[in-house]
């Protein structure tokens, strides 16, 4: 019964039937630069929802907004006591993780969305997260990926905010979602589902860049391209540093 | 006020930075040591990535050491001929230590064994400095002179060379192999190795304290210039925004210091310095012994 149910979704999500309900979205802003004094920064995303019937009848209008920075792979590493001292012991690849996820939703995510919703679209943090073969020997690799979960929240680069997306009259919704300061560069993809009684009757996607800009980009550019210029540049900082205190001191003395 | 650094991808407050900074340049300044082993485990703590704090420190220690250097030559108390023999040493050490450290990279477990090197090392060495600088005070206090060994086993090796500054007239293979052992350690432990050399000087080569500090300045100056070059240019992880406000305090910090050290006496000067040193090695002991809050930790993949 519920793998027939899932398969009409299916077959309704491939109709190429206009959407009933269409988003429309704006973005307090749609490139976030990363200047010097970059403290984190708040992005607003609103909208509305645009439809050409009149509002369905039946479970409300929910909506659920993720934001996700460039994944990379990562190396976890678990720590066991070996004679007497905490080593790393067992390691597992984690093919691709987001640098930084949020899930920002109207209501509890369990019942805003479907089980089913969330394996297609990828949306709560264990699906964004991909790991594919741990190695045979590691008894059980979940722990691996639920500790990436547990660290990288702690640092709140992982998210999830029920409650956080505020929709009026089921047409018009805002979000605030706050990126913390450790950001790195990149095309931020960001989302927007609709739903109603949990399947997705909606969605829409576009991008955030993340960028360096002025100081930030100059260094980080000479420190990849003029890797020897660079290291030069830092060692003639660092020797004239030495020498000019050196001489200030010499002459406040005097 | 809080500072993104563009290579560590990280918003830290700049003031600790500086803080940070200022408190290792005084003990640079005071004691001779880069302070190596101590800004990096600092600069974990505040959440700079390792790869970036290791670098990035080198840069430091240059800066520092420099000024502290500077502050040394006007006192006359480096012996330059020391000092070139030791770098000679110590050039041929970080080659090998290079080697060395790939060789554990490619068995894993690096991090381990680094931190085993800081444990043992710093044990040994804090401990010997502190019941030998003891004894010696109790010895003045006593009234009795301090006596400086004047013969050691060493000096009866053969190519002998004067080392006027120091008042020494040695072979010169002690010196390139104390340089050589400190440049293989610090190409493993990522640090200029003040706090093995200077020991080494006073016990081994038997130099006077105060020309041992502005020497083994003057070795680190050169070794850890070269390892931020290697860093650099191999694993651009040399932030410079980080190094400049490390170094801002640092500087300031080395000057500071050096007048403090003048004014103290060497036995004192090296009691503390012992202080110092196992206080570090605990801190990292406990560190192994202790069961980590996180068992699990993230890092890229290499390879």
């Amino acid at each position: 019964m519920r793998l027939l149910s899932a398969l009409t979704g299916l077959f309704l999500m491939a109709l190429p039937a206009k959407a009933a309900e269409e988003i429309v979205l704006g973005l307090s802003q749609a490139e976030v630069s990363i200047t010097t004094n970059f403290d984190g920064s708040e992005i607003l995303v609103y909208g509305a929802v645009k439809r050409e019937t009149p509002i369905p009848d039946g479970a409300p209008l929910e909506v659920v907004v993720t934001v996700s920075g460039p994944s990379t792979p990562v190396m976890v590493r678990r720590k066991e006591r070996r004679f007497g001292i905490w080593v790393n012991t067992d390691a597992v690849e984690v093919d691709r993780a987001p640098s930084f996820y949020a899930v920002v939703t109207s209501g509890p995510l369990s019942e805003v969305l479907k089980r089913i919703e969330d394996l297609r679209h990828r949306i709560s943090i264990p699906r964004a997260i991909r790991s594919v073969g741990a190695p045979m020997e590691i008894e059980n690799p979940t722990k691996f990926t639920e500790a990436l979960i547990r660290v990288r929240t702690a640092s709140n680069l992982y998210q999830v905010i029920e409650d956080g997306v505020k929709v009026d009259e089921q047409t018009l919704f805002r979000a605030a979602i706050a990126l913390p300061a450790a950001l790195t560069e990149g095309a931020y993809d960001t989302r927007i589902f609709l739903t109603r009684a949990g399947d997705v009757v909606a969605q829409y996607e576009t991008v955030i860049d993340v960028r360096k800009v002025g100081l930030e980009r100059w260094l980080f550019k000479l420190a990849h391209e003029q890797a020897f210029i660079y290291g030069l540049l830092s060692l003639f900082i660092a020797i004239t540093a030495g020498w000019g205190a050196s001489a200030v001191f010499g002459l406040l003395r005097r | 006020m809080q500072i993104y650094l563009p290579i560590a991808e990280v918003s830290v407050n700049a003031f600790l930075l500086l803080g940070l900074g200022g408190i290792v340049g005084i003990l640079s300044g005071m004691f001779g040591v880069g302070g190596g082993f101590l800004i990096t485990p600092l600069l974990f703590f505040v959440g700079i990535p390792p790869a970036v704090a290791v670098a990035t420190s080198t840069n430091q220690i240059v800066a520092s050491s420099f000024s502290a250097l500077l502050a040394h030559l006007k006192r006359k108390t480096v012996d330059f001929r020391m000092g070139w023999v030791l770098l000679a040493g110590g050039l041929i050490g970080s080659g090998l230590g290079m080697i060395v450290f790939n060789y554990l990279k490619s068995l894993g477990q690096v991090d381990l064994l680094v931190t085993l090197c800081y444990v043992i090392f710093l044990g040994i060495i804090g401990g010997l400095m502190f019941f030998e600088s003891l004894r010696a005070i109790r010895r003045t206090r006593k009234g009795g002179r301090v006596k400086r060994k004047k013969h050691y086993w060493v000096h009866g090796l053969p190519l002998k060379m004067r080392f006027r500054v120091s008042g020494l007239y040695i072979s010169v293979i002690p010196p390139v192999l104390v340089g050589a052992s400190v440049g293989v350690l610090s190409a493993i432990m990522g640090v200029g190795g003040g706090f093995i050399m200077v020991p080494a000087m006073i016990y081994l080569l038997g130099m006077p304290t105060k020309v041992v500090i502005g020497t083994s300045l003057l070795q680190i100056i050169f070794v850890t210039a070269f390892t931020t070059m290697l860093h650099a240019t191999t694993n651009q992880t040399v932030d410079i925004v980080l190094a400049v406000l490390l170094l801002v305090g640092g500087v300031l910090g080395a000057q500071v210091g050096t007048r403090i050290g003048v004014r103290m006496q060497a036995e004192q000067l090296r009691i503390l310095l012992a202080l110092l040193v196992l206080a570090v090695c605990g801190k990292l002991a406990l560190d192994l012994l202790l069961k980590p809050a996180e068992l699990y930790s993230l890092g890229p993949v290499t390879g």
